[in-house]
Formats: structure tokens, C-alpha cells, sequence
């Protein structure tokens, strides 16, 4: 087996068993970049010599004896991680030459681990697309098929994992861009419950919907990273203060006697006949593992996209304001100060960008602020509490995780209302802040990658887990490959 | 026609926490520029606000203070709008649901009547940053912002329309201002801009239900320029009506050079500041027993200072209120009771002597060179007929200047008083003898030349001579 194709846990056994050293696994992953990068596009900054002296004191770490699950480990993750020393643009202009003096909590620890970085991963910009279009820095190809959209905003970390760039990455999901992009891409994504993982050093696209979480080859590592970034962090107020628990060691429970929920509003008549075949599918490998499936409603489903689209860019218009040209980014030549401002956002921000700080003014304004933003967060509510009735009944819900299989770029980059509407399964997860996981379930009659959602309870990481897993020990999707 | 001014005031209060309200940056005024600052404060990608309990519990304790009800839960809310010294583009306040709620002042107005004044809410905010302009950034026309002051701490304390006066709105401030430094929250430097104003003046025909139009007038930093600037718009409004125009609502700006205020923006040019909670920080939610806590730590307000003074230690209005200016010079009287000082006595030392060598030199009672106990001891010396009230005075210079006990200068410099009568006889036989044409005046009437005689003696003694002894002494031999 190549290097670059192992998971988290068989690397590990190699660097523990002295049979590869993390220099020799980081550059087999670089070469690897060098090779498939050209096609697919997945990095905005490859940094090959922090890499290299990052696996070389692995390796002397690993030769003390302390060798971590992650140590050694090569990884990549989203450009939208501030990385003290290395750029990060968050696939947009207007951070072009962002050297940032800090770093995120989220990527500190997986350091800490000893994990090792090998550079910064595309996104649509600020974390605004479904299809890694919006990027400044290129669209990332689907590796399955490079005419195809990734999916996005994590579009880059979910390509990069497809098409063997790093062993895992990180992503953040705000409306699905963790679990979109990883269906698209046949992969593992997981978005945790809003509050487990820190957000500090993450740039804000809608600080009340963001989530950081991993994307990986397999459940199994997918635990590992997650119990590697999860936990409580004084620096961020809105991180909960709950136990961690071991979600490795749980992964074997099985789901005999399971409760599987089928919210109604999921299976709708139009839905994609492959990605229904594939649901299909799952349910009847499930229901021969004994679990029991319930029906379950969750009423306010069509609501949720509409919602999401009045909250997410009401907090992402004061968000991006401090990209004002005046301490760091881009600084347009200008006369003045009003002027300054202007050209700087003018030239730095991308047209989707432009267009959610308008809609998110647009709702925050005095005598607009009622009927949008007031009643978003009414709905929000109605659909948290819908949420919460299922999970009443049922231990995690079932759905697909979008409408279709991967797209073709510029098939919908004209078209935002449906571009959106590729979203509308996985919103609703993140208005009702619980979390949820997407994991390979099939293929689509073009041969493009089908996900399976697992929606949890909140802080029901360990369940979701435990049954993802075992519907992978059931299955063979994750083994699949993509050819690049 | 007679108008009645309506006014309300917006006061900033620059809280002494040592780090800022949502980092653990320094607070230090006068630093080299953005020295004090981090991620937060600098408003970079990704950073997050995280809440200083300090700030929480000063904000409680000026709620307590003005009898406010405290929030339950209250919520941080977004301020959105453009800024060079607004790092993040936003400020970080409260709008609905702030920390306190509906507190009242009582001021005192003319004849020593008290008025209520409502205080419609005190909530907590983020300060800006301060842009420098000039030669910092190496052109002449360029500009620097410095950001050590961003993300300190700032209670906004509103108060409803309840003003009528100039002097009603001077009143009620020194009475918040009075109460926040007592609570030890904010310095009061209203140079520095530590506590600060913004006055909502509209004026109305008298008798009418109606409030006017009005005006906001920003940055008026010290009593008296709130008062200038009352009392101009007052009088540019009424001359505005008077003159057929109608006062627009609009934001005016003192200037403390002219005493005047002008336009800085209409209504129409009012930003729309987009409040809305703030996603990254969490409900403030203010427990009970917190409140209690807070309650019970708080220091006894002038108010009730005043009256136990009065009730307890027998001090006249004037002497209570002149005693409980600060809370330092509050606490250095009742020191200076406690070591055994007469307390009438103590605080007419304090309003008189003490006062008058504290403003000679600029000195703030807190690092007044003669202590409360020293105090006292000087004051059991005249009661002890030790010295007299007049030597005591040279005493008390002397314990100024030297930092030395009383006891020990009255020792040193030989200043303990005679009482002995034989030793005063003899002087006064001296002076009788020096001066018999006085003496026959005396006898012949003259009841007026008795002055005379008491200060030869007081003379002759150097000022030691217990004045008692002496009238009584001279009295005698003087009849014959």
C-alpha cells in the first residue's frame, strides 16, 4: 500500500513500529501533492519545509517512546485556521498577504499531538459556497471526476483526503461544509455539536452556526481527530465545558436495538433516484445490524434554508467588517478614508461575499430588523425544538446529506437559490446546533460518491460515531478510491 | 413667551479594572501606542471576546448604588459602524436586556429640597481606540490609530428626561461622579475623559406636556462645561423658536474654547447601528445570591455617611456634607475620630487646617503627610491644655513639613504651654510696671486696653502662656 493512501490509525502502527519514519510519510505526501495538485487543486499554500522539520521532530518524539495517535501524521486543513507564521487567506483576496501572529485552538492541539502540517487547504471564500467556486484562488476539482464541484466551503479539505493529499483534514461547517464536501468526495466528515470544539482563531463566517470538525478516510480516524480538537476552551466563551469522551474506544458497540429516525421532510418525492437507491440501501443494511427504524417529523424542514440565509449573513455583514483595510489585508490606493474603504472591500471581496454582507445589512436594518432577523431566530427556534421532539423518540436520525451527488462546475454558480438549495439537508443541523456525520454510502450513475447523514443528539458525537462505524464495517464504500 | 428646558444625560464611566472588558490586555493610561493590545483587542480574524468578571461586578455595584434592579439576564449586543479606531467594525454593548435597569438619584436643588431623577438603564461597552494624527506616521497628512484604549471598560449610565436646569443636570452629575469613585470604579479624571457626558437638551413652552426637539451635545468633559453647554443650547433653541425656525434633531458638538455648540450631523446622517446579540458571547446570566453578595460588599454610600455623622457624631449638615466629599477624606475623619478626636474639632481641622495645606500643595488627602492618629494627638494636646489653639497651628506646620509627631515638636521646640500662675505673675508684674499709663486707662474706664495687655504678655511668653491663666491673672492684678 502507498503511504499517501494509509489512514490515521495504519500510519500510526508503521510510525510506532519503526517501519516508516514521519519523514518518509511527509514526503510521500508532498510528492504526492506535487503530482496530483495540478488536476485537482485542493492547497492554497503548501508548506513543505515546516513540514519536513515538523515530521523530523516527530520522529525524534516518536524514537523517546511518545508517540501519540497523531504524532507524525501528516495533515492539512482549511485555510480558514489561523496558522501563527504561515498565511492564511481564507480563500479570499482581501487576505491575500495575511501573515497571521497566532494560531487556532483547533489546529494548536492537533500540534501539540504532534500531527504535522502540510499546508493550508482551498475553501470558498470566508466559507460562503456550496462548490469551492467562490475561492479566490481557483475552483478544487473533484477527484472522482475533475469536471465536478468538490462541494464546499471545505471543498479543499474534502479533496485533498479523496485524492490521498493528506492522511485527514480539518474543515468548518456552518451550513454543511464539513458533510457536503465529504459526500461529494466520498469521505468521512463530521460536524460536532456547536460549542465541542473551540472556534478561537477560526475567521467567523456566522459565529453562531460555525463548527470546526474533521474529514477522514474512515470512522475510526474520524474519532481520533475528533477526540484530538475537542474540549473546552477559556478563550472561546461559547466552547462548552463537558467531559470529552473516548470515542475510540466506543467505535465497536454496534446498533443492535438502535433507534433510527427517518424524518419525513428528508424523503421527498424529488429526491435524486441514486441518492434514494443509496438511502435505500443503507436503511436495510442497518435494519439487518438490528436497528429499528421510526418515522419521525421535524415540521419546520422547509423553513430552514430561508432561516439559515437571514442569520448566517446578518452575523456575517458585522463579521467581515473588520476587513476595512485599515490594520491588516488589503489596503486599496485612496484619497481618503471613505474612499479607502470602498476600493479595499470593492477589490478584496468576491461577488457571493458581497452579495450575503448585502442581504445580512439588509436585515439588520432599522425597520427590516423585525421581520428578518427577529423572525429568523423565532424559526430557529421552532426548528431547534423539532430537533429536540424527535430525538425524544429516536437516538440518531437518518438522511442523505444533499439532494444529489456532486455537481458540475459552473453548472450553478449563476443560479444562487439553487445553489443553496444543495444545502438544505444539512442547514437545519446546524440552526438546531447539534451534530451530525456524513459518510460514504454509494455511487451515483456517473460514478460520483453518495453520503449518508447521521444526525445525533446534542454532544451524541459517541452514538453517531458507533453507528457510522458499524455501517462501514458492513459496507465497502469507504474502501473505494478515486483514481487521480 | 417662557420656556422649560428638558434634559437628559448620557454619562460615560471609564471602569479601574487592570485588564480590559474582554481580554487580559492592561489597562494603563499613557503607554506606548498599541503596546497594550492583542488579538482581540486588535479586532484580528478569528479572535474572540472573553467577558471580565470584574467588569460585572463594578457594573452590579453601580446598579446597587443607584438603585437600579439588576438583569437577571442580560445580553451583549453588536454596535455596527465604520470606524479607523473601531477595530473590529463593530462595538461590543448591550441594548435590550442590559445589566441594570430603572435607578433613580435623589439630588439636592435649591432651598435643600432633594428632586428624583430616574436613571433609565447603566449598561456595559467596549471603548474605541484613539486616533493620533501628524507626524506618527512619517507624513504630514497622515494618521496613526492607537489601540491601548480599545476594549477597556465603560459603564454607559442613561438617564431619563428628568432635568430642568443646567444646575439640576450639574447636580446630578456630581452625585454620580461622586459615587462611582467612592465605589472605587472609575477615577472620575474627566480630563483624561475617565467619566464624561453627553446631554439631550430640547426646550418646550412652560406648561406644555410636549417635549420638544432635541439636540445631543457630545463631549463636554468637565462640570463646568456642562453647564456652558446647557445653557447655550438652551438659549440657541429658545432664540431658534423665538425667530419663527424649528430645532432639528441632530447630534451637536461643544467646543469648550467658544462655549458654543455646533452641528455634527443631522438625523438623516445618523448611522443605523444594526444592533443585534452578539454570537460570541453567551447570556449574562446574574444569580440572586450574586446580587446579594454585591450588596453586602458595598461600601456605606455618602448618603448614609451623612446621616450617621449627623445622628451619630453630632455634625451639623454642612460639616456631614464637606466630610463625605470622597470617600477618603470620609474615612481619614472617622480615623481621626477613632483615635479619640472630639468630632466636631477633628472636622473643623480637616475643613479648615488640613484643607487649606492640601490645596496650598496639590495634595489629595490619600497621601496627606500628617495622619488621622497624628491628628487627634495634636488635638488631646490643646484639650490637655498641653499648648494653646494657637500654638497648635505652628505645630501643625511643623508636623506637615517634618512628617514628626506632635508630641515630639512641642518637646523639641520647648512650645508646652505655662500654666504656672507664679511664672506668668511675675511677666505680668513686668508689663504693669513697663506700662503704668495703661494701667491707670485701664483703672480710669478704659476696659479696652485689657487687649493690650493679654497680647504684651503672650508676647513676653513666646506665645506659651496658657491664655486662661493669664485673663484670669490680669483681671485681678489690673483691678487691684
Amino acid at each position: 500500500m502507498n503511504i499517501f493512501d494509509m489512514t490515521i490509525h495504519a500510519l500510526h502502527a508503521a510510525l510506532k513500529g519503526k517501519r516508516v519514519s514521519s519523514v518518509e510519510a511527509t514526503t510521500a505526501m508532498l510528492e504526492r501533492i506535487s503530482s496530483v495538485e495540478p488536476q485537482v487543486g485542493s492547497f492554497i499554500t503548501v508548506t513543505p519545509e515546516q513540514a519536513l522539520a515538523a515530521a523530523a521532530a516527530a520522529d525524534q518524539r516518536i524514537a523517546r517512546g511518545d508517540c501519540d495517535l497523531l504524532t507524525g501524521i501528516p495533515l492539512a486543513i482549511k485555510d480558514i485556521f489561523l496558522t501563527e507564521g504561515v498565511r492564511t487567506t481564507c480563500g479570499s483576496r482581501i487576505l491575500d498577504n495575511f501573515i497571521p501572529p497566532y494560531s487556532a485552538t483547533s489546529w494548536e492541539m492537533l500540534r501539540g499531538c504532534g500531527a504535522v502540517l502540510l499546508g493550508k487547504l482551498n475553501q470558498d471564500e470566508f466559507a460562503m459556497g456550496s462548490s469551492n467556486e467562490s475561492s479566490a484562488y481557483g475552483t478544487t476539482r473533484n477527484p472522482w471526476n475533475t469536471d465536478y464541484i468538490p462541494g464546499g466551503s471545505s471543498g479543499g479539505s474534502a479533496a485533498a483526503v479523496a485524492a490521498s493529499e493528506a492522511v485527514a483534514t480539518l474543515g468548518t461547517d456552518t451550513g454543511g461544509s464539513i458533510r457536503q464536501p465529504a459526500s461529494h468526495c466520498g469521505c468521512v466528515g463530521l460536524k460536532p455539536t456547536y460549542g465541542r470544539v473551540s472556534r478561537y482563531g477560526v475567521i467567523a463566517y456566522a459565529s453562531s452556526l460555525d463548527q470546526v470538525g474533521p474529514l477522514t478516510r474512515d470512522v475510526a480516524d474520524c474519532a481520533t481527530m475528533l477526540g484530538a480538537i475537542a474540549g473546552h476552551d477559556h478563550k472561546d466563551s461559547t466552547s462548552v465545558d463537558t467531559p470529552v469522551p473516548d470515542y475510540s474506544s466506543s467505535l465497536t458497540h454496534g446498533v443492535k436495538g438502535l433507534k433510527i429516525g427517518l424524518p419525513k421532510e428528508y424523503f421527498i418525492s424529488g429526491l435524486d433516484a441514486d441518492v434514494q437507491v443509496a438511502m435505500d440501501a443503507a436503511i436495510e443494511t442497518y435494519r439487518r445490524l438490528g436497528a429499528e427504524f421510526v418515522d419521525v417529523s421535524l415540521p419546520h424542514t422547509d423553513y430552514a434554508v430561508a432561516t439559515y440565509y437571514l442569520i448566517a449573513t446578518a452575523e456575517a455583514s458585522s463579521n467581515l467588517a473588520r476587513y476595512d483595510g485599515v490594520r491588516f489585508g488589503h489596503r486599496a490606493e485612496a484619497e481618503g478614508l471613505l474612499e479607502m474603504y470602498t476600493k479595499s472591500r470593492s477589490e478584496g471581496f468576491g461577488v457571493e461575499v458581497k452579495r450575503r454582507i448585502m442581504l445580512g445589512t439588509y436585515a439588520l436594518s432599522s425597520g427590516y430588523y423585525d421581520a428578518y432577523y427577529v423572525k429568523a431566530q423565532k424559526v430557529r427556534t421552532l426548528i431547534m425544538n423539532d430537533f429536540t421532539t424527535a430525538f425524544a423518540d429516536v437516538d440518531v436520525m437518518l438522511t442523505p446529506v444533499a439532494p444529489t451527488a456532486a455537481f458540475k462546475i459552473g453548472e450553478k454558480v449563476n443560479d444562487p437559490l439553487q445553489m443553496y438549495l444543495s444545502d438544505i439537508f444539512t442547514i437545519p443541523v446546524n440552526l438546531a446546533g447539534t451534530c451530525a456525520m456524513s459518510l460514504p454510502a454509494g455511487f451515483s450513475a456517473a460514478g460520483l460518491p453518495i453520503g449518508l447523514q447521521l444526525i445525533g443528539k446534542p454532544f451524541g458525537e459517541e452514538t453517531i460515531l458507533q453507528a457510522g462505524y458499524a455501517f462501514e464495517q458492513a459496507t465497502e464504500w469507504h474502501t473505494r478510491k478515486a483514481t487521480i | 413667551m417662557k420656556y422649560q428646558p428638558v434634559i437628559g444625560l448620557e454619562v460615560h464611566v471609564q471602569l479601574l479594572t487592570d485588564t480590559k472588558i474582554f481580554c487580559g490586555c492592561s489597562t494603563k493610561f499613557g503607554s506606548e501606542p498599541n503596546s497594550q493590545t492583542c488579538p482581540v483587542c486588535l479586532g484580528l480574524p478569528g479572535a474572540l471576546p472573553v467577558l471580565n468578571k470584574k467588569v460585572v461586578e463594578f457594573a452590579i455595584k453601580a446598579g446597587l448604588s443607584t438603585n437600579c434592579s439588576i438583569t437577571p439576564r442580560s445580553i451583549f449586543a453588536r454596535k455596527n459602524y465604520f470606524y479607523p479606531d473601531l477595530p473590529k467594525g463593530y462595538q461590543i454593548s448591550q441594548f435590550e436586556d442590559p445589566i441594570c435597569q430603572w435607578g433613580w438619584l435623589d439630588i439636592k436643588v435649591d432651598d435643600g429640597e432633594t428632586k428624583r431623577i430616574r436613571i433609565t438603564r447603566i449598561h456595559m461597552e467596549e471603548d474605541a481606540g484613539k486616533l493620533v494624527h501628524g507626524e506618527l506616521s512619517g507624513r504630514d497628512d497622515g494618521s496613526g490609530v492607537d489601540l491601548n484604549r480599545a476594549c477597556t471598560p465603560l459603564l454607559e449610565v442613561v438617564s431619563e428626561p428628568d432635568l430642568r436646569s443646567s444646575d439640576e443636570a450639574v447636580s446630578y452629575l456630581k452625585q454620580l461622579h461622586q459615587i462611582v469613585t467612592w465605589l472605587g470604579i472609575c477615577d472620575g479624571n474627566m480630563e483624561e475623559g475617565s467619566f464624561r457626558c453627553d446631554a439631550n437638551v430640547s426646550v418646550m413652552p412652560v406648561g406644555s406636556s410636549t417635549f420638544g426637539t432635541r439636540a445631543e451635545i457630545k463631549n463636554v468633559n468637565s462640570f463646568k462645561f456642562v453647564k456652558q453647554a446647557i445653557e447655550y443650547e438652551i438659549q440657541r433653541q429658545i432664540d431658534l423658536i423665538e425667530d419663527g425656525g424649528t430645532v432639528v434633531q441632530e447630534t451637536r458638538l461643544f467646543d469648550p474654547n467658544s462655549g458654543t455648540t455646533r452641528s455634527m450631523r443631522s438625523k438623516e446622517e445618523a448611522h443605523d447601528y444594526r444592533y443585534f446579540p452578539d454570537p460570541d458571547l453567551v447570556p449574562l446570566v446574574i444569580s440572586d445570591q450574586w446580587v446579594e453578595r454585591s450588596r453586602r460588599e458595598l461600601p456605606e454610600l455618602p448618603e448614609q455617611r451623612q446621616q450617621r455623622f449627623m445622628n451619630e457624631l453630632g455634625l451639623p449638615l454642612y460639616d456631614a456634607e464637606v466630610l463625605t466629599a470622597s470617600r477618603a477624606l470620609a474615612d481619614y475623619f472617622e480615623a481621626g475620630v477613632a483615635a479619640g478626636g472630639n468630632a466636631k474639632t477633628v472636622g473643623n481641622w480637616i475643613m479648615g487646617e488640613i484643607t487649606r495645606a492640601l490645596n496650598d500643595t496639590g495634595t489629595p488627602i490619600e497621601s496627606c503627610p500628617v495622619s488621622p492618629g497624628q491628628l487627634a494627638e495634636l488635638l488631646q494636646l490643646i484639650d490637655n491644655s498641653t499648648i494653646s489653639g494657637k500654638i497648635a497651628k505652628t505645630v501643625f506646620d511643623e508636623m506637615w513639613k517634618s512628617g514628626k509627631a506632635p508630641q515630639t515638636i512641642v518637646e523639641d521646640q520647648g512650645l508646652v504651654q505655662v500654666s504656672d500662675s507664679g511664672a506668668i505673675e511675675s511677666i505680668i508684674n513686668g508689663i504693669m510696671a513697663a506700662n503704668a499709663g495703661q494701667v491707670e486707662d485701664y483703672r480710669g474706664g478704659k476696659e479696652k486696653v485689657f487687649g493690650f495687655f493679654v497680647g504684651q504678655v503672650m508676647k513676653a511668653s513666646k506665645g506659651k502662656a496658657n491664655p486662661a491663666v493669664v485673663n484670669e491673672l490680669l483681671l485681678n492684678k489690673l483691678k487691684g
